[in-house]
């Protein structure tokens, strides 16, 4: 069969997904009898209309790009690691306990700690269904369900049991030392004289989530080991008869996934929360999946994808406050790109191959004629 | 514990493991023929939504039941469209399934009824009603019999007695009948199936549109039997859990019925005790809550004998040109 040129697998493909996702929740929007190019002028202006709304996209991004690199590196094995929402639980525990082990003088050495913490959790959690794989063959899309739901039950018992301070109501853990508060973008903009909201949570944590998916980016692609990862991922016998260790990739790539999960912590509990508190994720994890797949797994695919997601998050939050259209509108959103450029994608992509074949066939009929 | 405590306890382990069983089973249709489901939660919840919704407005639960299957059954559709014959990924469509209805279900609910994203309480024909069994009242006094007769075998709504039925029907309709043989050979070697010239997609599809009514089931009974409702995420993970069971009865009717009755039995210990006092230890109820999902990551380990799932699952079938 004949390929379709890469522009249009990497741009054309996606586009023509995201237009669809966005013309069915337009419909949504029109069948609860709301305007939608209304709606899209309150979240264009409440998620880009002013530094606050930017800060708060961006906060709401850098948690996706974690969640949505986390994702993509197991996709490039062929792994669909569904538990980003339990190791990013569990990454915020190790932020936590990295943060509140000792008096940290300043954030400058809290947050290399911190960082070590966060993944350190994330991929121990990604580590037993990893295990499980590639050991004893237990799927890991069920095994990792089922830690998500361990993590939260595991979270909920350690907050009121040991993490809680005594004599505290609230189920959390106590606040973070002055030491581990991490700069805001409004303080580091400051420093240089450009003025930003301050009331946004955005944080250095934003340039982690870069410097993660640069990271990434080599790691899959100029390392032996991404090459490794990506040979193994489109086919398994191939990358055995290659020699390539199928226990080492599986281990190694959800081990990475897991820690990239669990360093979204340093970003929600380290960054704006400043203890742990119950149910810090917030569906990141699972947004983290429709990131990496709009972002066809590539990390600037997904940082494009994670800016898209926090701008839908922020101004779904602000349509909430101005409208009587719930958040939840967002969780439509997110379920249509999922399934349009995910479980749908044949159904662009044929199309779309159709017509790149036929003009194939008319342009070598067009020559032959001309001889 | 006195025993009128524990028939109590048995009596919402029933209760509990209904909306499991009847999940537990569409999924056991649907992986039987090849076809992953992970979207179980996102049917019941939208088969809850649409089924309470209705009997509402119409206050029929009759009504409600049928639009609960038809809610669920447009999520199958959908699975199966994308995951037959698109050929795209079971997995990922499942979890689009899950999202769709977790947000459609609040976003609906709000629009039609204003109410923060729930339908206002059922009552009356809202609800379906406890079937009482003949003598349940007259035998009360019959000492062990008979509170067991009237609490815990009398006194449950249909559906309830539905998904018990459903366990042999469904053992008989996948291994006694020629169906239910093709069904489980396009799971394990649909290019067979289609030599022996019977359609692959056909056989996939019946699969999943059966799936879709019994969650359509589990979901109305959530709804309008364990509760008077909707509210938003009622299902609270139940389809995970239904998935959890079918990996723990190793995709058999009549193991899935097993292990709904102790997934049941764990949710009703965690209900009426909250922090289990064992004497020596408290098990704490966060424990409970997470036991089912720890117990099936143990089976799937291969510790205690070996699931091994339909060898042709999640994996579309593509006919050779």
């Amino acid at each position: 069969m004949d390929r379709i040129p890469n522009w249009a697998d990497v741009l054309l493909v996606p586009l023509i997904s995201l237009v669809l996702a966005a013309i069915l929740s337009a419909v949504v929007i029109l069948a609860i009898g709301e305007n939608p190019v209304e709606a899209l002028g309150y979240m264009v202006e409440g998620a880009l209309g002013s530094t606050y709304g930017w800060g708060y996209t961006l906060y709401y991004a850098t948690n996706f790009a974690f969640t949505g690199l986390a994702v993509a590196i197991a996709f490039h094995a062929s792994l669909f690691n569904i538990g980003g929402e339990g190791q990013a639980t569990l990454g915020g525990l190790g932020v936590a306990l990295v943060c509140l082990a000792l008096p940290w003088p300043h954030w400058a050495l809290a947050l290399p700690a911190a960082v070590i913490g966060g993944a350190a959790f994330g991929a121990a959690w990604a580590a037993i269904p990893a295990y499980l794989q590639a050991k004893r063959g237990s799927h890991i899309v069920i095994t990792t369900i089922m830690f998500n739901y361990i993590a939260f039950a595991l979270i909920i018992y350690l907050l009121n049991n040991g993490l809680k301070p005594v004599g505290q109501m609230e189920s959390s853990s106590a606040r973070f030392p002055e030491g581990t508060n991490l700069p805001t973008l409004h303080e580091m903009l400051g420093a240089i004289g450009i003025p930003f909201s301050q009331a946004p949570p955005v944080n250095i944590s934003l340039f982690l989530a870069l410097a993660a998916a640069y990271g990434v980016w080599l790691l899959l692609w100029r390392t032996p080991l991404g090459f490794e990862i990506r040979a193994f991922g489109k086919s398994e016998p191939a990358g055995k008869y290659a020699g390539i260790s199928s226990f080492k990739i599986i281990m190694i790539t959800m081990l990475i996934s897991g820690g990239l999960a669990g360093l979204m912590a340093i970003n929600t509990v380290m960054g704006e929360a400043e203890r742990l508190v119950n149910n810090s994720v917030q569906n990141a994890g699972f947004i983290g999946i429709a990131v990496a797949l709009m972002g066809r797994s590539h990390p600037l695919g997904i940082l494009l994808a994670a800016l898209l997601f926090g701008f839908l998050v922020q101004g779904g939050a602000e349509l909430a406050f101005w409208t009587s259209i719930p958040t939840e509108l967002i969780i439509v959103i997110q379920a249509l790109v999922i399934l349009f450029t995910g479980a749908l994608d044949n159904m662009v992509r044929m199309p779309v191959e159709a017509l790149f074949r036929a003009r194939g066939r008319a342009e070598k009929a067009k020559s032959v004629a001309a001889e | 514990m006195d025993y009128a405590t524990l028939l109590q306890v048995l009596d919402s382990t029933i209760r509990l493991a209904t909306p499991l069983l009847l999940a537990c089973l569409a999924g056991l249709y649907s992986e039987r023929a090849g076809i992953f489901d992970i979207g179980l939660e996102g049917k019941m919840l939208a088969a809850a939504f649409l089924s309470a919704a209705i009997a509402f407005v119409t206050g029929s639960v009759w009504l409600g039941l049928l639009a609960g299957i038809a809610a669920s059954m447009a999520l199958s559709l959908i699975h199966g469209l994308a995951s037959i014959t698109f050929r795209g990924n079971q997995l990922i469509s499942g979890v689009a399934i899950n999202f769709l209805a977790s947000g459609l279900t609040v976003l609906i609910a709000q629009a039609w009824f204003a109410q923060g994203g729930r339908t206002p309480s059922l009552s009356g024909a809202g609800r379906f009603s406890p079937w009482e069994w003949p003598f349940s009242e007259a035998i009360i006094p019959v000492p062990l019999v008979g509170p067991l007769y009237s609490e815990l075998i009398s006194g449950h709504t249909a559906i309830v007695y539905l998904a018990l039925m459903m366990v042999p029907v469904s053992w008989y309709v996948l291994f006694r009948t020629r169906f239910g043989l093709r069904l489980r050979a396009v799971g394990e070697n649909p290019a067979a199936v289609d030599t022996a010239g019977v359609s692959v997609v056909g056989l996939r599809f019946a699969a999943v549109a059966i799936c879709g009514v019994l969650c359509g089931i589990a979901g109305a009974y959530l709804a309008t039997s364990l509760q008077a409702g909707f509210v938003k995420e009622m299902t609270a993970g139940r389809g995970y859990i239904a998935l959890a069971a079918l990996i723990f009865a190793k995709w058999r009717p009549w193991y899935a019925l097993y292990a709904c009755l102790l997934f049941g039995f764990l949710q009703a210990v965690a209900l009426r005790f909250q922090n289990l006092d064992l004497g020596l230890f408290v098990v704490p109820v966060e424990f409970m809550d997470a036991l089912p999902y720890i117990l099936t990551v143990v089976i799937l380990a291969g510790f205690v004998g070996k699931a091994i799932p339909p060898r042709a699952g999640g994996e579309p079938y593509v006919k050779e040109r």
